[in-house]
Parts: structure tokens; C-alpha cells; sequence
């Protein structure tokens, strides 16, 4: 993956003040590098987290009292308030996401730098998909909490649906979080272009997780898993071919 | 003056670090870059001077492959550089700014060591460090860059676009902030960089400080160059009222 054909002196004669040669980070190496500087970042400031983390818990607490145990059972609201809940603390994330490349014109550095476009998009998405799953990890034994729902038998399953529905949002968030930084109404654009792509992943792990809690039998759940399968590998492929076309001024 | 008449310097050594041709790049109806061509042999330094608008930082963003031109096209080291691809050439330019680029979380030190890592160098700590001391802010290394006044932030700017050793050091304004020891800083490191065979292409309002250090000096207005000449055959006060006077012209 890495590109050898760095630094030809001979064609300039210019004399390089280390005698190493560089080696170019390939696509994955540039997108762990990327990733990372954003993880540091976001541990550096933890608002972005914070905020989300506490958007979450808040969410859950107005839907708790909202709720109405006589008229509608836990197991059939938890689902839709976990889902919904995530979907709008992830938006959270995805907004700091470009954002922190906007100060001081830190883009222009990424995009002169020599890593494949691609590697910023994939870069970004992995340290979104590991915010929105530090969330849920908070948030969905919060759920469990709030309504009384018993995950122990189908926490391996949980995770499962919520890794895919995170890697859903995450690739197409990422993406727009892209292209709605740099207008004047990013925090308002992202989520009016966002949330109806969204939809699908909501619904699919919204009914999946129903069908779990509810203890039917697996094959129920099927169809709505293949869409979110399905959602994740079009999105992921179609949002890391399309990123580059973002960036043209 | 067209583009064809526009003078190319003579490289000194082999093949010029930069070659442009025809260079063009359009805002919608906008020419911003207009037609563009220029040579730059190792150790050459062009000073490029202009009024606001005159397509000066276009120039520099299409030579760091931050935009794709419309039409032309450049080598850097005899690599062609695209926008959308052109890695090997990239990784030959430094660009300095007036905006820093810098992550205001982040400490120096990091910030200048992930440039390192992003442009594959092999001892990105070292290699860091080494950056950090030529800009003398070497013992503001471990503070966030969000503490460092304008002017540090400025110098580890600098010590980032420099830290791959580039051979086409493009800078816009690079002084702009800098206090003496900054400037001489840059200075000391720009000269390094030339002596070690690189190209540099200096934007700047500040004619002696331009001309101080350029072997080229270029006006450009209105996307293109209206003069281009050896600096030997420049004379400062002759060029400052020619400068002024191109300047003024659109008021």
C-alpha cells in the first residue's frame, strides 16, 4: 500500500538533510493516522462526547417519564427510544467531525499532505464509528435501565446490530458532515441532508432489536438485518468514492 | 502581457523543481489564474508580488495540488501534480500560510509530528523536534498549540511545512506575525532549504522583504504575470513606483 517513488534528488539536486527515505503511508496507514489525530483530539477536549453522552442520558430520561407503562409495554418502546436517541447523539459527533478542520484552515494542510483522498474519508469515519460506539456503550445498558429490558441473553446479538447501525450512519454522516461544513448553516444542513438517509438504519435496527427483546425466532429478524446489511456495504463503498468530489472548491 | 511572453528562469542544476504550463483556474466566469507559466531550478526563489485578488494564493493553492487546475499543468521534480491524485509530488511541496493549520488541541510537538508521519518520514519524533528547534519554539514543544501566541503559532506552523525537507517551498505572507527572532528563523530556514536545492515561491506585499531573498520577481494582477525578471535586473525604487502604480491601477 505504501509508495516508494518518494523523493528523487537526482532530479534536482537537491540534497535531503537525513539520509532516510521516506516511505508514503498508504490508504490504510493515512487512515489510522487521521483517526487517531481526531481520537486525541476529542480526548484532549471531550466536548463533543460530552455533550453527546448527556444528550443521550437526557433523552432517555424525557422519554422515561413521557412513557406511559399502562398503554405501552417497555419492550415495545425501549427499541425506538434507544435508536432514536442514537441517531441524534451520533449527529453530535458527526458535526465536530470536519469541524475541527476548519479552525486555522487545518483541511488545507490534510489535503496538500500525500495520502489518498480517500484515506481523509475513512480516516474521519473510523473516528466517528468509535465515538457513536463509545456512546452506545453508555447509552444502551442506560436503556436497559431506564425500562426494565432484560439484555443478558441477547447482548451478543445487540452489539452486532448496533455496530452495523453505527457504521451506516457514520459512512453517510460522514460524508455530509463534509460537504455542510463549509457553508454558513452546517449545524442545520447536516441534519435535514442526514436524517432521511438515516431512516433505514433506524427502522431495520429498530424492528431487529424489537424482534430480539420480544424473544421471536431469528429467522423474523433476517430481512430487516440484510437491509442494514445492505445499507452499510452500498453507503460505506458509494460515500469513500464520493468524498473526493466534496473537496473541489 | 500574454502567457507565451512570460519569461521562464534558467534552471541551475538539471531539470527545474517547478515547471508550470499555461496554468489556468476559473471561479465560475472568474479567471483567478489566467494562463500562468513558470520555472524554478533548485536553490531559485521567486518573489511574487500583486494586489489583493490578483490570483497570487490561487497560484500557490494549485502548486500545493489544493485545487485542480482548469487547464495547464505542472511538474514538481518532474512529477506531474493533480489535485486528485499526484501523491509523489505532493510529498515534495511544503505550503506555508498566513492560517495557521494547525489543531488547537494538539501540542506543538504533535502537530508538527503528524506532518512527519503523514508525509512517511521514518523518525517522525525526530525529525519533529528538529523542525520545532530550527523555528527556535523547540521549548514550547508539549505546550497546546491553543496557549502559544500568534507569532509561535505561526513559527510551528512553519516548522510543520518544513518538516519533510520540501523541495518547492511555496509561502504565502510567511512573515506575517513573526517577531525578529521568528523572522530570523525563517529566514536562516528558508535559506537552508535553498541551499539544499529546494525552490521557493515567496507571496508578499512587503517588496524589500520579497526582494531581499528572491532571484525571480514577479506582478502578478488579474490572474496573470504583467512582469517577470532576474532579480539582478530589478531595481528597488524604480519597482516599488511600478508596483505601485500596477496596484493602483484598478482603484
Amino acid at each position: 500500500m505504501s509508495d516508494p517513488t518518494f523523493r528523487d534528488t537526482t532530479l534536482t539536486g537537491a540534497t535531503p538533510r537525513e539520509s532516510e527515505s521516506p516511505v508514503l503511508p498508504g490508504l490504510l496507514a493515512a487512515t489510522w493516522l487521521i483517526a487517531s489525530k481526531d481520537l486525541a483530539i476529542e480526548f484532549r477536549t471531550r466536548t463533543a462526547f460530552f455533550s453527546a453522552l448527556v444528550f443521550a442520558l437526557l433523552g432517555l430520561t424525557i422519554f422515561f417519564f413521557a412513557w406511559d407503562p399502562t398503554a405501552v409495554a417497555a419492550i415495545d418502546l425501549a427499541p425506538g427510544v434507544l435508536w432514536v436517541i442514537f441517531t441524534f447523539s451520533g449527529l453530535l459527533g458527526l458535526q465536530r467531525s470536519f469541524g475541527v478542520e476548519q479552525a486555522d484552515r487545518a483541511m488545507d494542510a490534510l489535503l496538500a499532505a500525500p495520502v489518498e483522498r480517500e484515506a481523509i474519508y475513512l480516516g474521519k469515519a473510523v473516528a466517528n464509528f468509535l465515538f457513536v460506539v463509545g456512546v452506545q456503550v453508555i447509552a444502551i445498558p442506560a436503556v436497559a435501565l431506564f425500562y426494565n429490558v432484560p439484555l443478558g441473553s441477547i447482548w451478543l446479538s445487540l452489539t452486532g446490530i448496533a455496530v452495523l447501525a453505527a457504521l451506516g450512519i457514520v459512512a453517510v454522516g460522514t460524508l455530509f458532515s463534509a460537504m455542510a461544513v463549509n457553508t454558513r448553516l452546517a449545524e442545520l444542513l447536516l441534519p435535514m441532508l442526514s436524517l432521511p438517509f438515516f431512516v433505514p438504519v433506524v427502522m431495520a435496527a429498530a424492528q431487529t432489536t424489537s424482534r430480539l427483546l420480544a424473544g421471536r425466532p431469528e429467522a423474523e429478524a433476517w430481512p430487516w438485518l440484510r437491509i442494514l446489511l445492505g445499507f452499510d456495504l452500498v453507503f460505506v463503498v458509494a460515500c469513500a468514492i464520493a468524498f473526493p468530489y466534496t473537496l473541489d472548491e | 502581457m500574454s502567457a507565451a511572453l512570460q519569461p521562464k528562469s534558467q534552471p541551475q542544476v538539471h531539470r527545474p523543481v517547478v515547471e508550470a504550463e499555461g496554468l489556468v483556474r476559473t471561479f465560475g466566469a472568474r479567471r483567478a489564474v489566467d494562463g500562468v507559466s513558470l520555472s524554478l531550478g533548485g536553490g531559485e526563489c521567486l518573489a511574487l508580488f500583486g494586489p489583493n485578488g490578483a490570483g497570487k494564493t490561487t497560484l500557490l493553492r494549485l502548486l500545493a495540488g489544493l485545487l485542480a487546475p482548469s487547464a495547464g499543468t505542472c511538474l514538481v521534480g518532474g512529477v506531474a501534480l493533480r489535485a486528485d491524485g499526484g501523491r509523489a509530488a505532493r510529498s515534495r511541496v511544503g505550503l506555508i500560510s498566513h492560517a495557521s493549520m494547525l489543531y488547537a488541541a494538539l501540542s506543538a510537538r504533535e502537530n508538527v509530528e503528524f506532518a512527519a508521519r503523514m508525509y512517511g518520514l521514518r523518525h517522525p519524533a525526530d525529525a519533529a523536534m528538529r523542525a520545532l528547534k530550527t523555528m527556535r519554539v523547540a521549548d514550547r514543544a508539549d505546550a497546546p498549540v491553543r496557549s502559544l501566541s500568534r507569532g509561535l503559532q505561526q513559527r510551528v506552523s512553519i516548522a510543520r511545512a518544513i518538516v519533510h525537507d520540501p523541495l518547492l517551498l511555496l509561502c504565502d505572507e510567511p512573515y506575517t506575525g513573526l517577531d525578529e527572532v521568528g523572522s530570523a528563523a525563517l529566514t536562516e530556514a528558508l535559506g537552508e532549504r535553498r541551499a539544499h536545492g529546494a525552490a521557493l515561491m515567496l507571496v508578499t506585499h512587503n517588496l524589500s522583504e520579497g526582494l531581499a531573498l528572491a532571484t525571480h520577481a514577479a506582478i502578478m494582477r488579474r490572474g496573470r504575470f504583467v512582469r517577470y525578471e532576474e532579480r539582478g535586473a530589478v531595481d528597488g525604487p524604480s519597482y516599488a513606483s511600478a508596483y505601485r502604480e500596477l496596484v493602483t491601477a484598478d482603484v
